[in-house]
């Protein structure tokens, strides 16, 4: 099984994959619920749970509460959310065209176990991997969205993950368009080991590109955005923002104060943090999210400025 | 040989360093010092030298010989500035149109409140990032422990060599085993598994090269290991600087997009 010299990325690869498309397209358009179809399905969840728990104040919240963006009204913490939900919240209406949709994970190391734990996850999340990528419009502008799902083996980074991000930028870059990417993750797949650390060079390289290519990367940092994936894709947007009160860095918690023996501070490796040491340019609401995002995405691609 | 017991020959306290490849392999070695942003960080070496008549930049995550100089090299774990001279030291490389040389032996990028404050994640991520465009060749060579996102910021490279009994992994044997297992104690169980070895990662086409040592490790033999590091060199360095830059970079490019499997 030698990996070495095996890349999708040839130029023939591409035109298949641009190929399928319309394919992709049709199916996309065909498995995103609508608004109407979001309404009915949480009306049937709430059937059957009737609340949740707020981690950060312990209150019970009934979904209908926490409302469509997931925010505590007791503490104002924010729930995670699906990688759908995000993108429903954040994608014009009805224009998101899911890329990649049937990628699943192989096992690269044949580690034991592991086709069993993916097919676990699969049954319980309804995904079949830690990311959702496509294209959409924002605020009217067309963009390059991805979002990850901390419900899927903590949107640890395996050969699915980096696959589909580093598409997502190969597609940014040869279409022109920005890319904004969700993070949130546990850092890497275990499983797949060393192939999991080669995603963290291997996203890295396709920012790169799409960034020579001229294109805008904005980087949302949700929670928790940590280990190998805050070491690679998502430290490198043009533009950083984060979620109020999202767990940001790179070494676990416990680990540094098994390192340094002691204890730390609550406020540690928070997006405010985070932000106060210079590593996040804005933290945005929930609610604001998606109008920041496409006011930035028309500062850059408005026409007008300095001639090229 | 257990896979445990070549983790314990990458980590033996008397396992040759940076230095002393650095020394052996090259001449006129001048060690140029800190990142221009906060400070100089011991952890990572680095600096001018020549490879015969060619001139070279060589950078290196250093681990001390003894608990003094391991204290000042924190042992071998960098912090964010060291990640950032060891870029500085590239792009000075990339302007100057010479190749670069990376020794990695390094436990992992350090886990401290300071590495952190001065964001761990964000110097190795640039270093991913700007690596994998850099417009001269560069080689990595790793010598003990490759330690996840520490050891691949210096190892997006156009070649990764490993000594025989060095290890390259996601994390250690004991990070992994506490991780999946919640056992630390099961570390050599999870040795067996995780594919971290020199054999196992060139069968996974991770990296081109695995130089041999004396049986035992390089500890017992320097010469041996440290002649064939710079043989090797010697040999593929005029290859990749005939490449043109743009040849380089794609080659280098696709060298880390085609990792991965998958089904679709």
């Amino acid at each position: 099984m030698a990996l070495f010299g095996k890349s999708k990325y040839t130029p023939l690869g591409l035109k298949i994959f641009k190929k399928k498309d319309d394919i992709i397209i049709k199916e996309a358009v065909q498995s995103a619920p609508s608004e109407n179809e979001t309404d009915v399905k949480e009306k049937s969840d709430k059937a059957v749970k009737v609340s949740i728990k707020c981690k950060g104040c312990g209150a019970e919240i009934s979904k209908k509460e926490a409302g469509k963006y997931k925010i505590c009204p007791k503490c104002g913490r924010y729930f995670r959310l699906s990688a759908k939900e995000r993108v429903f919240l954040t994608a014009d209406k009805g224009s998101f065209i899911e890329f990649d949709a049937d990628m699943t994970a192989a096992n690269p190391l044949n580690f034991p176990d592991y086709e069993e734990k993916i097919a676990e996850m699969q049954q319980k999340t309804g995904l079949k991997d830690a990311v959702v990528t496509g294209r959409c419009k924002i605020g009217g502008s067309d963009c390059v969205i991805g979002a990850m799902d901390s419900s899927f083996i903590m949107a640890s980074m395996g050969s699915v993950v980096g696959e589909k991000l580093a598409r997502a930028f190969e597609y940014a870059a040869e279409n022109k368009l920005p890319i904004v990417l969700f993070a949130a993750s546990g850092g890497a797949r275990m499983q797949e080991g060393i192939i999991s650390l080669m995603q963290m060079a291997k996203t890295s390289a396709a920012a790169a590109k799409c960034s020579e290519a001229g294109q805008l990367y904005i980087s949302v940092l949700t929670d928790p955005t940590t280990g190998g994936v805050t070491a690679s894709f998502a430290m490198l947007g043009d533009i950083i923002i984060s979620e109020p009160k999202a767990l940001v860095g790179f070494a676990g918690r416990r680990v540094i104060e098994g390192t340094i023996k002691q204890k730390l501070p609550d406020n540690f490796q928070t997006a405010e943090f985070q932000q106060e040491h210079g590593f996040i340019d804005l933290i945005v609401s929930r609610e604001e999210m998606p109008k920041m995002l496409s006011e930035l995405i028309k500062l850059h691609y408005d026409k007008g400025g300095v001639q090229q | 040989m257990k896979v445990y017991d070549q983790v314990k020959i990458a980590r033996d306290k008397d396992r040759p360093t940076a230095l002393d490849y650095i020394n052996h392999c090259f001449t006129d070695f001048i060690e140029l010092h800190g990142d221009r942003l906060f400070g100089d960080d011991g952890a990572v070496v680095g600096g001018l030298c020549r490879l015969g008549n060619m001139p070279v930049t060589v950078i290196g995550i250093q681990k001390g010989k003894d608990t003094k100089e391991n204290i000042m090299r924190n042992f071998g774990q960098a912090h964010p500035e060291g990640y950032r001279k060891a870029l500085r030291l590239m792009k000075q490389a990339e302007k100057f149109h010479r190749p670069v040389v990376c020794f990695v032996n390094t436990s992992g990028a350090y886990p401290g409140v300071g590495a952190e404050e001065r964001g761990q994640g964000e110097a190795i991520a640039k270093n991913l990032f700007e690596l994998s465009r850099l417009k001269t060749p560069i080689i990595s060579i790793i010598t003990g422990e490759g330690g996840s996102g520490g050891a691949i910021a210096l190892a997006t490279a156009d070649r990764v060599w490993m000594l025989e009994n060095s290890i390259y992994a996601v994390l250690s044997p004991e990070g992994f085993a506490s991780i999946l297992w919640k056992d630390g104690s099961r570390a050599e169980e999870a040795a067996e598994i995780m594919k971290i070895t020199a054999k196992d990662l060139f069968e996974l086409g991770v990296i081109e090269k695995v130089i041999d040592e004396v049986p035992g490790g390089a500890q017992l033999d320097f010469e041996f290991t440290a002649n064939l590091i710079k043989h090797s060199l010697t040999e593929e360095l005029p290859k990749l600087c005939a490449l043109s830059p743009d040849e380089l970079i794609e080659k280098r490019y696709n060298r880390f997009r085609g990792f991965g499997i998958y089904n679709e």
